[in-house]
């Protein structure tokens, strides 16, 4: 990947102060469909979903005035395209305390695309419980999902081709907040 | 990573940190409900041993199985090879029938060297001990209890035993567990002394990158880690020290010893022990004692070798902590 490259020609398409209003009309949907949010458990996707996850949880408290479990799921080993790219470093799984047994677990990812990350997510709930209901929270749907797959809730639908890319950043792991639409050398 | 394990010579820094690091994602399978994962479905892995084991066999096929791998197990005893086929017969076989990853205990030095670079088979090749040569995943899973003992569990995650001081006693001689040893945490930045009779040193220990002392009581405080290795009696055919009575006076490890240790000090053994020989049931019953851990780390960090060597296309796998950022 040379990032250099497309940097020049990637756009910002959501800065800092969007990101934190998504995230806060995001928090408020989950309470309104949950009714209160008092079975919910955040699950983060590594490794930006994680610190979505956590920025989530942080302001579904300050709505609610409770402390809602959060953690992270990693799916490296449930893909369904290990066998196509070098075997991959696994990235921290952590289940809250309580479990997920009868939990309504909402996922956490950063960008939705062909869904076959959130497909093997769902595989890996059902090896840890069997939670109530699970919904899915993205920042961002890109679209041509390759899979039966869609989100609960939307940061933003940001249309397409498939040459594009998308590359989320965030402050806890790039240092800045933004969602970058580039297009891919055509090389690659 | 590379596409054997033969020994544990051949790693580098990293990528014995990124097995580390992946056998501590590994091991919190084991607290899961469903101790299972999907990712090696529909591959197929035998365990050739040719050598008597339980503890490695048993450990393998669990890891095998925890990563839903087909397994199957082959023991020399009752097959073939007592009725005299040669170990490149038995690869071909194997290969004829689409084996994916080959495992192999073999009581000769360098056999799974020959197996893995003499094109019989196309598979990777694990070394779960060969002779007195290596036994790499035993030097794994040592290195990776000691890290979680001296450096912590999360803490330890991307680091590596620099500046640790650990200790072998022992039958270093016969011992593939004291080579792989010496071998991996020489690369993972440890300090490494060899305590043992000189008639239990191996021609050429000068070369090793390690220490070697004759007097335990000297060396026990300053050691991080102690590991006592068993006196392998089947492998020796002379005599080494003049009574059993006399080794274990001045290399068994009691529990008078074990207080010169400092305060963190752990003991180690790679099994099987010979209670009353090199460790006292006082010693080996003790909280500091790791080796029930040392099974439990096993299964964790023969996942990892499995995932890394097989998990993907090509073994070439970065650790994002140990990546230069």
């Amino acid at each position: 990947m040379d990032a250099t490259q497309h940097t020049d020609a990637a756009r910002p398409v959501l800065e800092g102060p969007d990101i934190a209003r998504v995230l806060t009309r995001i928090a408020h949907e989950i309470v309104e469909r949950a009714k209160g949010a008092d079975d919910v458990v955040l699950l983060g996707i590594p490794t930006r979903g994680v610190f979505l996850a956590r920025r989530l949880a942080d302001k579904l408290a300050d709505i609610t005035g409770r402390k809602i479990p959060v953690g992270s799921l990693d799916i490296t080993m449930y893909r369904d395209d290990l066998r196509l790219r070098p075997a991959r470093a696994l990235a921290r799984t952590e289940i809250p305390g309580d479990g997920i047994d009868g939990r309504l677990v909402v996922l956490v990812d950063d960008v939705l695309f062909s869904g076959r990350t959130i497909r093997a997510a769902l595989d890996a709930l059902g090896d840890i419980g069997r939670p109530r209901a699970v919904q899915l929270a993205v920042l961002v749907d890109r679209g041509h999902r390759e899979l039966p797959i869609r989100a609960d809730y939307v940061g933003k639908n940001l249309p397409t081709s498939l040459r594009e890319t998308v590359k989320v950043q965030l402050a806890e792991e790039d240092g800045r907040d933004t969602v970058l639409l580039g297009t891919q050398p055509a090389s690659a | 990573m590379m596409r054997h394990l033969i020994s544990a010579a051949d790693l580098t820094r990293d990528e014995a940190v990124l097995l580390l690091d992946t056998a501590e994602e590994m091991a919190r399978v084991a607290d899961r409900p469903i101790k299972k994962l999907p990712t090696l479905r529909g591959r197929t892995v035998c365990n050739l041993f040719f050598e008597d084991s339980t503890r490695t066999r048993i450990s393998f096929e669990a890891a095998e199985k925890r990563l839903s791998a087909d397994v199957i197990n082959f023991a020399a005893k009752g097959s073939s090879v007592s009725k005299g086929e040669s170990l490149k017969d038995t690869a071909q076989t194997l290969e004829a029938m689409g084996v994916d990853a080959v495992v192999i205990r073999h009581s000769a030095s360098g056999a799974p060297y020959r197996l893995a670079n003499s094109g019989w088979i196309d598979a990777p090749v694990i070394n779960a001990g060969d002779g007195t040569h290596q036994h790499p995943t035993q030097a794994l899973l040592d290195a990776f209890t000691m890290r979680r003992r001296l450096v912590g569990r999360d803490a330890g995650l991307g680091q590596d035993l620099a500046g640790k001081h650990i200790t072998l006693v022992g039958d270093v001689l016969h011992s593939r567990v004291a080579r792989s040893n010496v071998d991996l945490l020489h690369t993972l930045g440890a300090q490494v002394t060899l305590v043992a009779p000189p008639t239990l040193l191996p021609v050429g220990v000068d070369h090793w990158p390690a220490d070697v002392s004759y007097d335990l009581d000297s060396v026990l405080p300053k050691s991080d880690a102690v590991m006592m290795l068993r006196v392998q009696r089947e492998r020796m055919n002379a005599a080494f020290f003049p009574t059993e009575r006399e080794y274990s006076r001045r290399y068994g490890l009691d529990g008078e010893r074990m207080a010169k240790m400092p305060e963190h000090a752990i003991v180690m053994h790679p099994g099987p022990m010979v209670r009353g020989m090199e460790i006292t049931a006082e010693v080996a019953d003790s909280d500091r004692c790791t080796v029930v851990e040392q099974v439990a780390n096993g299964v964790s960090i023969r996942m990892a070798v499995l995932y890394l060597l097989l998990g993907g296309n090509e073994s070439d796998a970065p650790n994002p902590r140990t990546e230069e950022k």
